[in-house]
């Protein structure tokens, strides 16, 4: 519940700033449209090699990122209801936690691009991925691979800039705008989290059933 | 003082400021539309330019004028400005900024330090394009297709590509400011059916903008990826297939035919019924024709790759859902047509224009279905046909369109008045010179002249010799406008603040408008397009 009144013209900057940011998720669903697209027709064109790329990503490093980032949306979601409960303090510690967990997402992150180094997985001269037959269409998968998880990271990297410009905002604001701020950036967060829900299956566990 | 008593008492938006830092600094939507206004029509004249060297190298069947690979960079030049440069931030960022806000009695965008960056950005993609065209050009179309554009041109290919990326997130923001204006500023009163049409055009455009835009910018970094690293997913020496780009790039620009098209409708909504005297026939379905126009769009992509080698049935199915598209623009068409039925027309010029635009379109529409089916279009594909067939849509019908708009909207924007009589003959001489240059394209393809090429055989010379000189006529009314529009700002005469007598809410404002629109908020409950001979005008 807001301890403020309502208050009609901040009503409406609330609306604006949701809708706005609503619009701007779904522009942003459609800029990972191609990338999702190019996948489909990558496995469905070469399935094999498609399923041995996939079967060579780093299942672990995958499955902890998953995990780090549904704490994270989570932290955000506590974020938001103690601003909205006028808990500053809190709000803030909780976003401290988001953004080490964005931090700790792309460390490992960055530590699984490394593996990928020594591996020669890395889309170029001297990819070689030993248990697929078709090394063109791999490396298509790995292409596919670095292409949308970097796009992620950027976004994710915008993401804990924002959470911690709220973060400071929440001090130095006291009104009900940087509950607004948090709430719109809040979506922005939960949408690069729900991006990653859908590459992590694609990319790390669809090729291991089979 | 001659004119009556403005609306408003406050200073008009033109005299907040004369310096240029206070224009290219204002958060004012009135003042963006000026700046878009002044970028555009840079553009337009540089892309009319290409134009114009391409016409002229092809009044002789040999190669004279400039050889086969200044040919190509002319063509590809002239398709990349007039497509991102000027088409489709034309009628969205000049009338939807100036007029959209008013017209719903909003005080400014829902965005307005967002809007300014839209118009920053538009003008950085735009020197990205120009200096890629000084350094030498790029020789890809303005499609560029790949293996083409991603291994074997010579060309400022990622210069390009970086300019037309920074023009679409313009563009991405400016639909998503438009959206959430008309979603949240609209004045008292006025629901969604109380609209001007114009206002349901440009949020149809918003969507699509906001939608379509996002996949062309990912496709071209796809592609870019591809030409810098040597490796991706369209080249087929590396494992790749270059009809995935055809998909992708197609996806985006179908749909962006429909976001020059759309304001044109719009443009054409408010005009005609305004100079006809009477109602817009069939409001609801003129609103849901643009709907359904705009969610069609998006399934039409692959009439564009009939002869690519992509499946047949698929092929059927998008020249089925191609025709679709008939049916909203006819109901359009139709609606116009009714409106004129019975109504007082005057012709002065916005309305030349509109019915200008409404004989072109249809032409255009007429042709698109025969590019819609498959046999048809296999003979015709690549030909000068489609050439014809897309310039009657994007010249004939969008520049007839934005040159109504420009001339409906002038006293508003400058509180000056246009010289009628020019403008008459103008709209006129573009017309016939329109004509008499793109209706031979049509015998042309007809014929079997292919598209892109310099030279050709000597059977065709008559026909382009036409169509040359109908660019030469073109090129006389396009500067016309140009001259008494800019003599009008100095020695028109001063606008009253409604000169045609015309409904909407930007009408009841002062002419030029205060920096905040109204001074009082505008009621939004009026029924749209009340043209009844008794109902007293406000004037």
């Amino acid at each position: 519940m807001s301890a403020h009144a309502y208050d009609p013209a901040s009503a409406l900057a609330d609306a604006r700033a949701r809708i706005g940011m609503w619009v701007f998720l779904a522009s942003e669903i459609m800029f990972f449209g191609p990338v999702f697209f190019a996948y489909l027709y990558g496995r469905y064109e070469w399935p094999h090699a498609f399923f041995a790329a996939s079967r060579s990503t780093d299942l672990l490093c995958g499955a902890v990122n998953t995990a780090i980032l549904l704490t994270s949306s989570t932290a955000v979601a506590m974020a938001l209801r103690y601003a909205e409960g006028d808990l500053r303090r809190q709000a803030r510690r909780a976003l401290s936690v988001v953004m080490l967990l964005g931090f700790a997402f792309l460390l490992i992150k960055g530590y699984e691009y490394g593996q990928d180094w020594h591996e020669h997985l890395i889309p170029g001269r001297d990819f070689e991925l030993r248990d697929a037959a078709n090394q063109a269409a791999a490396q298509l998968f790995y292409f596919i691979y670095f292409f949308s998880t970097l796009l992620h990271a950027l976004h994710l990297l915008i993401g804990i800039g924002l959470i911690g410009y709220c973060r400071s905002y929440l001090k130095r604001d006291t009104g009900h705008r940087a509950v607004r701020r948090l709430e719109v950036i809040g979506l922005y967060w939960h949408f690069v989290d729900i991006i990653w829900i859908f590459l992590y299956p694609a990319l790390y566990l669809a090729g291991r059933a089979s | 003082m001659s004119t009556p008593l403005p609306a408003t008492a406050a200073p008009s938006y033109l005299h907040d400021g004369y310096s240029l830092w206070s224009w290219i600094t204002s958060h004012d939507h009135k003042r963006i539309a000026i700046l878009y206004a002044v970028s555009i029509t840079a553009f337009f004249f540089i892309g009319a330019v290409a134009a114009g060297l391409i016409r002229l190298e092809l009044v002789t069947p040999a190669a004279d004028a400039v050889d086969a690979d200044t040919y190509n960079r002319l063509f590809t030049a002239h398709g990349v400005i007039m497509v991102w440069m000027f088409l489709i931030p034309s009628i969205p960022s000049v009338f939807g900024n100036f007029a959209l806000a008013l017209m719903i009695g909003a005080r400014d965008l829902a965005f307005p330090r967002l809007n300014l960056l839209s118009w920053y950005l538009y003008a950085g993609g735009g020197l990205f394009t120009i200096a890629a065209l000084l350094l030498g050009g790029v020789d890809t179309g303005w499609t560029f297709y790949t293996p083409y554009s991603s291994i074997f041109s010579n060309s400022h290919v990622i210069m390009t590509l970086l300019g037309v990326l920074i023009v679409g997130f313009s563009s991405i923001l400016t639909g998503l400011n438009f959206i959430v204006t008309v979603h949240t500023l609209r004045a008292p009163g006025m629901g969604w059916f109380k609209l001007p049409l114009f206002v349901w055009a440009i949020y149809a455009t918003s969507v699509i903008l906001v939608l379509a835009t996002p996949v062309l910018a990912i496709t071209l970094l796809l592609l870019a990826a591809e030409r810098i690293f040597h490796i991706g997913l369209f080249n087929p020496a590396l494992g790749g297939d270059p009809l995935l780009f055809q998909h992708l790039f197609w996806f985006y620009s179908h749909p962006a035919v429909y976001i020059m098209i759309l304001p044109a409708m719009g443009v054409a909504s408010e005009i005609i019924p305004c100079f006809a005297r009477k109602r817009v026939f069939g409001y609801k379905f003129m609103a849901f024709a643009i709907i359904g126009i705009a969610v069609i769009s998006f399934l039409v992509w692959g009439h564009h790759m009939f002869v690519s080698g992509q499946s047949v049935y698929a092929s059927m199915v998008f020249s089925v859902l191609s025709f679709m598209v008939a049916v909203p623009s006819a109901i359009k068409v139709f609606n116009w047509t009714a409106t004129l039925h019975k109504g007082s027309i005057s012709f002065t010029a916005p309305m030349l224009y509109a019915l200008g635009f409404v004989i072109l379109f249809l032409q255009g529409g007429l042709t698109g279905l025969f590019l819609a089916s498959l046999s048809i279009d296999v003979h015709v594909t690549d030909t000068y046909f489609v050439v014809a067939h897309f310039h009657y849509i994007m010249v004939g019908g969008s520049v007839m369109a934005y040159l109504g708009a420009v001339h409906y909207w002038w006293p508003k924007m400058t509180g000056r008045m246009y010289a009628e009589s020019w403008a008459r003959v103008a709209a006129l001489i573009i017309f016939a010179g329109f004509n008499l240059t793109f209706f031979p394209q049509y015998l042309l393809g007809y014929e079997g002249m292919p598209r892109r090429y310099h030279t050709y055989p000597d059977q065709f010379q008559v026909l382009n010799i036409l169509s040359s000189s109908g660019a030469a006529v073109l090129a006389i009314g396009y500067m016309l406008p140009l001259l008494y529009l800019f003599w009008s700002l100095w020695q028109g005469k001063h606008a009253p603040d409604n000169p045609w007598q015309a409904t909407g809410l930007e009408w009841q404002t002062s002419s030029p408008p205060p920096v905040h629109n109204f001074d009082h908020l505008p009621d939004g409950s009026a029924e749209p397009y009340d043209y009844t001979p008794d109902r007293a005008v406000q004037q």
